[in-house]
């Protein structure tokens, strides 16, 4: 036998095949190119004892990247599990594709929020539309039937011409895909801020429903079942990084370099939803793995990883939309809409009708086996052999080095309480005018009004409330709330406290509904991981969120880790965004935001301190960002959701509003232009009004109380030790602080909701601008009389009043008289007016 | 009564919209978009969503589905048809409706809170309206924007065929500012803005659409009783 020099790569086959790594030892392999270090790749040969395939090396880059591994994260991530708090209610936590936490006997609720940023920067709209089909997959994964998808959006400076290809890109894909799917938009963030230009954030979060005992996970059990592939067929979208391989094996073929993003088809995953709801309700499946980042790679060995078994998968069954592809662009496309089922083989032929009475492909490709190998044939020949848990648990690890940003003792001192304040009532009367109407606090019609709020008929609250209420069962009542927040401005000057800020004011938003929360999602949006500057703050971050979850007592379930948010040298603001859920008991006990009712008595709970830096004020006012962001009391947090919830459950609160960003004059705004009612406020004379408006200090809530109630809510507040303040009345058409300004609310609202349509264009044709701007909401009633003068006598001028804010106390405690908010005598009756029609009556 | 509610691929509004006619007190059938048997309903909804994608031309394909060859048919001889935003769009392509619904003027979907005007209670579905009545309804399309020819919108106004109006603010640049229209008989009406996402006070922003199921319900009765 006479040996023959050949080029490696040649005649055989035009795929590389296990044999053939076996006899071309030497061959170079594109590692680096593919984002594998050197001693990764090393890794990969000693576990196989020979170089991988083309295929297995493909799929070592993708399953070993920071994406799918979290190689850098995972040191860290481990304490959402060592510190989580006991909860009975969690039925599948961190490592399934979303937890799944049991509302009652019966029903259990399954939630998570994740990331598609770099995909909508390049392609907004398909990037954003794949990034809510791709978290709605992880819900039905979990054997549940979605609900409802909310999503924090963040985006450069609004005036920087490439946010206005951004920005309506991406809102168009959250909206064109999940309104196509049937689910409603029930909330989510819309923030600017130059650092995001060129990485704008596109979190989504997808909530779903099963029963209790409907749990699916994704072991692929039962040596001899059957694995089949559910949905789309399969194509060259969202090769990404294995295009290399394409091009290194087979010279620079332009056809094969197609978009690294995926193209999403909402109708394909509306389809995939019902037939999953039917093929769990007649029980068909062992385990079943949705496909989205690493596709096929990832299921296949997840699954098989998850129960310790092998599968023999050959992939020339494997639909195509493209018949020219190799096995190793099918083993990583990132095509949408796909399922992978785990099936017994006598149940088969039952799912395979359910699919074609949807009008869905569905394909046997593969089974399990007891061999402990992933094994992939093509054309007959074996393309991949490989340990699935190599792929998918044995991934490498860092203990990526950290330092401390070397800015920050600079960015410390430099704190926003020094800047100059307004000091008059005119002064003070523009700075609020001029945060309502900037990028971040202005009304967010614009963006929300391209979603569907009310598809499937369960969406008790929806945006502009904090928190999205869903029902769950018609018959109880029973629901759940959700918010998610987050603050990269408070993160980036302390990331531990900044984490735990995101996680108090989801909390608090979930609470101001009268929901207990009881557990969390989180995306943790940062920089380079290489970088040891970003990596301090990821760490502290989520030491600083596990840390926040212990201390509230409610677990964090799963989540998502979006690093290399950058550009350049330049990061990010680190950014958690945090999902936190709530139970009520009976949605119609859920308290709104808006002012509803004349002579209601207003109420400030929490404590106000002069927190300004990282404020929404110094942003916008003074373009500032430095000192240290307004505490975290946690203790606080908890108590305020406590009486909240039991404020809320015996009907005393006609109206509650978180204060977050742009503090008490923005919760103000909001309130007031919700339904048209006016209020007025007072403070103390030695309340320095600028604090008491403009300071974001956290733990606070503004509430109204019915007239009657004072005294019951006053007793309510005393027995959970929440400091609590009368600072006002419900009525008129002004927003008025008193001795200080008052703006009429036409005003206010021409203000707040001229800033999107005059950044991002006008939503109609003419003539449909000013008709949205009159008729939000629908059918409120704007109260007749101009400038309704209310006289309020604050509490009878309790102590409490009287102190400083800073250091209110308990009102009730504060007032020995135990007479707070006796009937205030109005000077002039305000017009008695209908409350407005707005669902609650 | 029996009232049907369509499923295509695709539909989304299908499961709101027999919980509105159970909760006005029919009873919800549900019919399939690839079974012919219309279970003997004495009404059938179309409800909203995006059948088949609605990648060719919304509803243009849905239009073909064997449900709707027995629908089209039903209609004639005076079965009551509602057309709910996707399933106006359908009864158009049916040519059960004149006229078509084409992308929005401003290009964007939008949800919002629509006042409307009920301009003809003479239609099957809104006999306990009175004209003139103001309704809030959700209003949610991406192409809801009616046009017709002159002619065609002449003949609607002269018939009284106009069904309902967009008041305060046209949301999609329609022709003279129409929601809702009906065929010469009035047992087929095709509406964009979502009454069946308005019969709850809890997740709705009125009760106003549940007059819709309620008239229909009465008509049956009616026409039961006679």
């Amino acid at each position: 036998m006479t040996t023959v020099e050949e080029p490696p790569m040649a005649a055989v086959a035009d795929f590389d095949t296990v044999g053939q790594a076996g006899r071309t030892p030497d061959v170079t392999q594109p590692y680096a190119e593919l984002g594998l270090q050197e001693d990764e790749y090393e890794k990969i040969r000693k576990l196989l004892g020979r170089r991988p395939t083309e295929s297995e090396l493909a799929m070592y880059s993708v399953m070993w990247s920071e994406h799918c591994s979290y190689k850098s994260s995972k040191v860290h991530l481990r304490q959402f599990a060592e510190k989580a708090p006991k909860s009975d209610r969690l039925l599948a936590g961190i490592g399934e594709n979303a937890g799944v936490v049991k509302v009652n006997e019966y029903v259990a609720v399954t939630f998570k929020v994740e990331s598609h940023n770099h995909p909508s920067f390049v392609e907004p709209y398909q990037g954003a539309a794949t990034g809510v089909g791709g978290i709605v997959r992880d819900i039905i994964a979990m054997g549940a039937r979605p609900l409802a998808v909310m999503d924090p959006l963040r985006f450069g400076d609004p005036e920087h011409p490439d946010t206005a290809r951004v920005l309506p890109g991406i809102v168009g894909g959250v909206g064109g895909y999940g309104n196509c799917l049937g689910l409603p938009n029930i909330g989510g963030e819309l923030v600017f801020d130059p650092c995001y230009q060129g990485n704008p954030l596109l979190n989504a979060l997808c909530v779903g429903v099963l029963p209790v005992g409907g749990l699916r996970n994704k072991a692929a059990a039962g040596p001899g079942n059957a694995v089949i592939l559910l949905g789309a067929k399969t194509g060259r979208d969202g090769i990404g990084g294995v295009s290399v391989l394409a091009s290194a094996t087979f010279g620079a073929d332009s056809s094969a370099r197609r978009p690294s993003v995926q193209v999403g088809d909402p109708f394909t995953e509306k389809l995939l939803i019902e037939a999953c709801m039917e093929i769990y309700a007649a029980d068909l499946v062992v385990g079943i793995q949705d496909l989205g980042g690493a596709g096929l790679t990832c299921a296949l060995s997840e699954t098989a990883a998850a129960a310790g078994t092998g599968m023999r998968v050959t992939l020339d069954e494997v639909p195509l939309r493209e018949p020219s592809m190799a096995p190793h662009e099918i083993l990583v496309s990132e095509s949408q809409e796909r399922m992978l089922l785990i099936v017994e083989p006598q149940k088969a032929s039952l799912v395979l009708s359910i699919a074609a009475r949807w009008g869905l492909l569905a394909t046997v490709i593969g089974e399990v086996t007891n061999s402990g190998r992933l094994v992939v044939t093509w054309r007959d020949e074996t393309v991949v052999d490989v340990p699935p848990a190599s792929l998918a648990d044995e991934g490498p690890v860092y203990a990526r080095p950290m330092r401390e940003p070397s800015d920050l003792p600079l960015l410390h001192a430099d704190r926003a309480e020094t800047l100059p304040r307004p000091a008059s009532g005119a002064e003070l009367r523009e700075t609020l005018l001029r945060l309502a109407g900037s990028p971040n606090l202005c009304d967010k019609t614009w963006v929300t009004e391209q979603y569907d709020r009310y598809v499937l008929g369960n969406t008790v609250l929806a945006q502009p409330e904090d928190a999205g209420v869903l029902r769950l069962d018609e018959q109880t009542g029973l629901g759940v709330a959700l918010s998610v927040d987050g603050n990269g401005r408070y993160t980036r000057l302390d990331p531990y406290r900044g984490a735990q800020l995101a996680l108090a004011e989801a909390y608090r938003n979930v609470a101001v509904t009268g929901a207990t929360p009881v557990a969390v999602t989180n995306c943790l949006n940062f920089g380079s991981p290489e970088d040891p500057q970003v990596m301090w703050q990821f760490a502290e971050a989520v030491r600083g969120l596990a840390d926040g979850c212990l201390a509230l007592g409610i677990p964090v379930t799963g989540g998502n880790v979006s690093f290399y948010n950058q550009t350049g040298a330049v990061a990010i603001n680190p950014t958690p965004v945090v999902g936190v859920l709530g139970v009520l008991d009976n949605v119609a006990e859920r308290v709104p935001l808006g002012l509803r009712h004349e002579k209601d008595v207003l109420f400030l709970l929490g404590e106000t301190r002069a927190e300004l830096s990282g404020s929404e004020w110094a942003h916008v006012i003074h373009r500032h960002l430095g000192g240290r962001p307004p505490e975290a009391d946690l203790a606080r947090e908890k108590a305020l959701a406590g009486v909240l919830a039991a404020a809320a459950r015996v009907g005393h609160l006609s109206a509650a509003h978180d204060l977050s960003d742009g503090g008490l004059a923005q919760a103000l705004v909001e309130c007031t232009l919700r339904y048209g009612i006016g209020a007025v406020v007072a403070f103390a004379d030695d309340v320095d009004p600028f604090v008491a408006l403009f300071s974001e200090s956290a733990g606070r809530a503004l509430v109204a109380v019915p007239r009657g109630q004072e005294k019951a809510f006053l007793a309510t507040v005393e027995e959970h030790g929440v400091p609590c303040t009368p600072i006002g009345v419900v009525g008129g058409t002004a927003l008025e602080v008193r001795d200080q300004f008052s703006i009429p609310l036409d005003e206010l609202r021409r203000v707040w909701t001229g800033t999107l349509p005059a950044l991002f264009g006008s939503p109609g044709p003419a003539g449909l601008v000013e008709a949205a701007a009159s008729s939000e909401p629908a059918g409120s009633v704007e109260p007749a009389a101009s400038s309704v003068e209310l006289e309020i006598e604050v509490v009878d001028e309790p102590p409490a009043a009287a102190e400083p804010v800073a250091e209110a106390a308990p009102v009730a405690e504060a007032a020995p008289d135990g007479e707070p908010a006796e009937e205030p005598a109005p000077a002039g009756e305000p017009p008695v007016q209908e409350p407005p029609a707005d669902g609650s009556s | 009564m029996r009232i049907g509610v369509v499923t295509f691929p695709g539909s989304l509004d299908d499961g709101d919209a027999r919980r509105a006619v159970r909760r006005c007190g029919g009873e919800d059938v549900a019919l399939w978009h690839n079974d012919p048997d219309l279970r003997r309903v004495d009404a059938v909804i179309l409800p909203g969503g995006f059948s088949y994608g609605d990648y060719l031309r919304c509803g243009a394909i849905a239009r073909f589905s064997p449900v709707m060859r027995s629908i089209v048919a039903a209609a004639g001889t005076g079965l009551p048809v509602l057309g709910i935003c996707n399933g106006f769009q359908i009864l158009c392509e049916a040519h059960l409706l004149p006229g078509a619904l084409v992308r929005n003027a401003h290009l964007h979907f939008r949800n919002r809170d629509q006042l409307l005007r009920v301009e003809s209670t003479d239609s099957a579905w809104t006999s306990r309206f009175s004209v003139g009545q103001e309704l809030l309804i959700p209003v949610k399309n991406g192409e809801g924007r009616y046009v017709a020819d002159q002619a065609t919108l002449d003949e609607l106004e002269a018939g009284g065929r106009i069904v309902a109006r967009y008041l305060n603010g046209n949301p999609n640049g329609s022709q003279r500012d129409i929601a809702a229209i009906r065929n010469e008989a009035g047992n087929v009406v095709g509406i964009m803005p979502h009454p069946e996402h308005a019969v709850e006070a809890l997740t709705g922003p009125s009760t106003d659409g549940a007059g819709f199921f309620t008239s229909v319900l009465a008509h049956l009765s009616a026409g039961a009783t006679t």
